[in-house]
């Protein structure tokens, strides 16, 4: 953690997922607005940094890794940030986007692309991230200090580990988080 | 019952009284009938011990083993669920050991199938889900395996849905042991078995299933559920068992 004297320094990323846990990040509503004067959002899809900055205090992942561009994220969160958190059910578990995992990836490229497109059915095969023939947890590429479950995360549990971040404390999830 | 037919005795207790062992479970001196299991005499003093495949009411199975506890003087672990009580027996319910295993075995139950709680039926009403916020699962450590399982969804009123099933295997004793029907059973070893009805058929063309519902009802997961249910919106009613089997062992008196 920074000396009390600094903002704490939190980024958040956003990875194979849908956006609903920084959805829920946002329902946290009046209470982020009591502690924005203590934290720095130094990166974030919410901000307009385009790079990610080094010594950053907690990093939030939403999202599976299901792609060599997300790995390469990984490797950089990890080396900047103190505090990993795998942020909801797709950082944690794969989730939704794992459940293409048993088919092949062809399958799920022609399905997607070929059979399901009305206009030039194309397979895209340059200038976007090549995907993973499967999806996986943040912690099988990065170790991870703090796994936060939900579908999305209830906003109070959220809030309950910043909380316990920033006061420097392990979070009181008890009935706060699940899977789903 | 005919008013002509014979009445049967209750059982007498005094020619062949059962015996009463006297124990420790977690330091606390409990008493036992000879016949009855840790996790009974442990439930009955207010010790808890997770269990998954145990379900009141029905036959114990002894297949999840998440009820495992120590006895002092073995190195084994024993399945609370189908350990008789002893005298002198000095249970431990809780170690650092235990909830190791309890947790890997969690951890491997869902690594095998593909249990997905947000857009499972039983999401928000899932003992599996109970489980691993009581064992303080928050990820699992072990690959997923993302086996391709098929769901059957013949039968007109319910679907089989085996990427969420744990093979607790209470469908096969409840249609087997309260219903009498036999559908389900049980094909393939190991990682490779499954849940089948009759001789592999599709539920929906059983001559054997009733359509009760029973095990839709007592089961843990998602596997087994009602049709035209949603996300989160089936609510398994188990209760029934115990109600009902009380009721038959008094028609029976």
């Amino acid at each position: 953690m920074s000396p009390p004297t600094t903002k704490t320094r939190i980024a958040t990323i956003w990875l194979d997922g849908c956006s609903g846990c920084h959805m829920s990040l946002l329902d946290i509503d009046a209470r982020l607005a009591a502690v924005a004067g203590s934290i720095d959002l130094v990166f974030s899809p919410l901000v307009d940094t385009r790079t990610y900055p080094q010594n950053v205090d907690v990093c939030f992942i939403e999202g599976a890794a299901s792609s060599g561009e997300d790995v390469e994220k990984l490797h950089l969160i990890r080396r900047n940030t103190r505090q990993v958190v795998a942020f909801g059910d797709c950082a944690v578990t794969g989730n939704v986007p794992g459940m293409r995992n048993r088919f092949a990836l062809r399958e799920v490229l022609t399905r997607s692309y070929l059979e399901n497109a009305t206009h030039q059915p194309r397979i895209p095969d340059r200038d976007i991230p090549h995907l993973f023939e499967r999806v996986r947890p943040v912690h099988a590429f990065i170790d991870v200090e703090m796994f936060l479950p939900g579908c999305p995360p209830a906003a109070d549990a959220i809030f309950e580990v910043l909380s316990a971040l920033l006061e420097g404390r392990p979070p009181d999830l008890a009935g706060r988080a699940r899977f789903g | 019952m005919t008013p002509t037919a014979p009445i049967a005795q209750k059982p007498r207790t005094d020619v062949n009284p059962v015996r009463i062992y006297t124990l420790r479970i977690d330091g606390r001196d409990v008493s036992g009938r000879e016949d009855e299991t840790i996790l009974t005499v442990a439930r009955q003093n207010g010790i808890f011990i997770p269990t998954l495949c145990h379900l009141d009411g029905l036959a114990e199975r002894g297949a999840c083993r998440l009820c495992i506890v120590e006895i002092q003087g073995s190195p084994k672990l024993f399945a609370a669920c189908v350990t008789l009580v002893k005298q002198d027996m000095d249970v431990i319910t809780d170690s650092a050991r235990i909830r190791d295993y309890r947790r890997k075995i969690l951890e491997l139950i869902f690594s095998e199938r593909n249990h997905v709680c947000a857009v499972c039926v039983v999401n928000g009403n899932c003992e599996l889900q109970d489980l691993a916020v009581k064992l303080g699962m928050t990820h699992v450590r072990y690959d997923y395996l993302n086996p391709p399982q098929s769901v059957d969804a013949s039968h007109p009123r319910f679907s089989l849905d085996h990427n969420r099933c744990v093979l607790c295997l209470r469908c096969i004793r409840v249609c087997k042991d309260i219903e009498g029907a036999s559908t389900w059973d049980i094909s393939g070893r190991g990682i490779h078995a499954r849940i089948i009805s009759d001789l592999n058929q599709p539920w929906g063309e059983s001559e054997t299933c009733t359509g009760c519902g029973k095990c839709v009802q007592v089961c843990p997961t998602g596997a087994l559920s009602e049709k035209g249910k949603s996300v989160a919106e089936m609510t398994k009613r188990p209760q029934f068992l115990p109600y009902l089997q009380m009721m038959r062992k008094e028609a029976e008196i």
